[in-house]
């Protein structure tokens, strides 16, 4: 080369630029393999089917369970997708190309979390109808809309870093939900209590607790997850 | 180019590096050679803030890790015995993916230069899992020198690699070389290393024991001199 190529040395800069590549490369790499999603989404309808077939309710106790079911569901799938995700990344030493990147860690963890959160967000859009039509409740309110969203970005903002940390171990597979599941049970309980609330239709000032909860739990551990990343990956 | 004083690292109670020294002047092409459990890669990592240093002081183009960390990896192009690369992406796809993220301005031209570099023009459309492991090697030094840095780190670039690979693989490194960058290799493979490096250092037990040039113990002598080292 004639001269030498420029590279912006302003890493804020280049933040926005490296988050979008990563989610680019992600769903890119998925929309070809379709491992983790139809993984995710076999899964998934795998679990609705058998509480489907294992609880036989009635019409009422249906809808009593359902957020707790959903929320399960949500939760078994969201761990294999989290797993699979860094597993991918770390199996041919990807993860070491993304940390040589010359940009702050942080937009590696964020790209993470924006396509983690898209693969799950799909699923759920496909689980809800299924389940829907099995247990013969009806799903499509947006209150409960905004909770699934709420709980899947507080779950998969967690489960994004400790899935960073756990996929450097070899026993990852099982390290990921037992580092996990402790973490999120606010994040579970909150998201099942508000689901219930809407889908029972409670007064929003008696939903409003969870779901700020939820909120608070968000912003903190995204918060917290963007402070340690770093050192999360670096060894 | 580098500067490493008195580098430590440890894992746990495990030491790996005792307080290793290592100076590369711009343009060398080192050769880090030793034993298995020596502490090559994971001197390397460190040169490549992948790893942080215990102790000690480690400086890269100018930069000191692991507090300038960002300059250090805009400057510094990493090939190791994993390909790094995506293999449900093309060759294309994974150039433009790091394109991106070292922001780079102006990449499609950059990329197809790297690609013709490396002799993947013509395969640049096919998913990078379809390519056997030489062109995957020959990929990742693309990737690798992509954004043209001052030095490349090669952790054992050969492994894996049949004899025709290997050439190939030799003829890259040789041209990656040419262009003045400043190149630390770790090999088993004595005669590849002595036919391409300028030093050699001999790294054992986390140290560095011996050090020499081609220029003061003549060709086809690497084998003697790096026992000779591992004895002492």
């Amino acid at each position: 080369m004639a001269e030498r190529l420029l590279i912006s040395q302003a890493p804020k800069g280049n933040f926005i630029k490296a988050v979008s590549a990563v989610v680019w490369k992600d769903l890119q790499a998925e929309f070809r393999s379709r491992e983790l999603f139809s993984a995710m989404l076999v899964f998934s309808l795998l679990i609705i089917l058998i509480f489907n077939f294992a609880l036989e309710l009635d019409i009422t106790t249906r809808r009593s369970v359902t957020s707790g079911v959903l929320w399960a569901t949500f939760a078994f799938a969201g761990t294999l997708g989290l797993n699979r995700s860094m597993a991918i990344e770390k199996d041919r030493g990807c993860l070491d190309g993304l940390l040589l990147a010359p940009v702050d860690r942080s937009a590696i963890y964020f790209g993470k979390v924006i396509s983690n959160l898209t693969f799950m967000l799909i699923v759920e859009i496909i689980v809800l109808p299924v389940y829907s039509v099995l247990y013969n409740v009806n799903l499509f309110h947006p209150g409960l809309l905004l909770v699934i969203l709420l709980g899947s970005i507080g779950y998969v903002g967690v489960g994004t870093l400790l899935a960073a940390m756990s996929v450097q171990t070899r026993t990852r597979d099982i390290l990921l939900p037992i580092l996990l599941f402790p973490v999120v049970i606010p994040v579970l309980l909150a998201a099942v209590k508000a689901s219930a609330g809407f889908l029972e239709g409670l007064e929003f000032s008696e939903i409003l607790s969870p779901l700020s909860l939820l909120i608070a739990y968000d912003v903190i551990f995204i918060s917290v997850a963007f402070m340690v990343f770093d050192n999360v990956v670096e060894e | 180019m580098i500067t490493v004083k008195k580098l430590v690292k440890r894992f746990g109670h495990k030491v790996v590096l005792r307080g290793l020294d290592f100076d590369v002047q711009p343009g060398e092409f080192v050769a880090l050679l030793g034993p298995n459990g020596a502490g090559k890669t994971t001197f390397l990592r460190v040169l490549a803030s992948l790893s942080r240093p215990s102790l000690g002081v480690v400086q890269v183009a100018g930069f000191r890790l692991p507090d300038e960390s960002a300059a250090v990896r805009a400057r510094l192009g990493v090939v190791s015995h994993l390909p790094l690369l995506y293999g449900d992406l093309t060759a294309d796809e994974n150039l433009r993916f790091y394109a991106r993220m070292y922001n780079i301005s102006k990449y499609e031209l950059r990329i197809t230069e790297v690609l013709e570099m490396v002799g993947l023009e013509n395969r640049r459309r096919d998913l990078v899992r379809t390519y056997s492991r030489g062109m995957q090697q020959r990929l990742a030094i693309g990737r690798a020198v992509l954004h043209d840095p001052d030095v490349i780190l090669f952790d054992e670039p050969y492994t894996g690699l049949d004899q025709d690979a290997s050439s190939m693989l030799d003829e890259v490194l040789k041209t990656v070389a040419a262009k003045g960058r400043t190149v630390v290799m770790t090999s088993h493979d004595l005669a590849r290393a002595e036919e391409l490096a300028t030093r050699f250092d001999i790294l054992s037990h986390g140290v560095i024991t011996a050090t020499g040039n081609r220029n003061e113990f003549g060709n086809g002598n690497l084998l003697s001199f790096y026992k000779k080292a591992l004895a002492g």
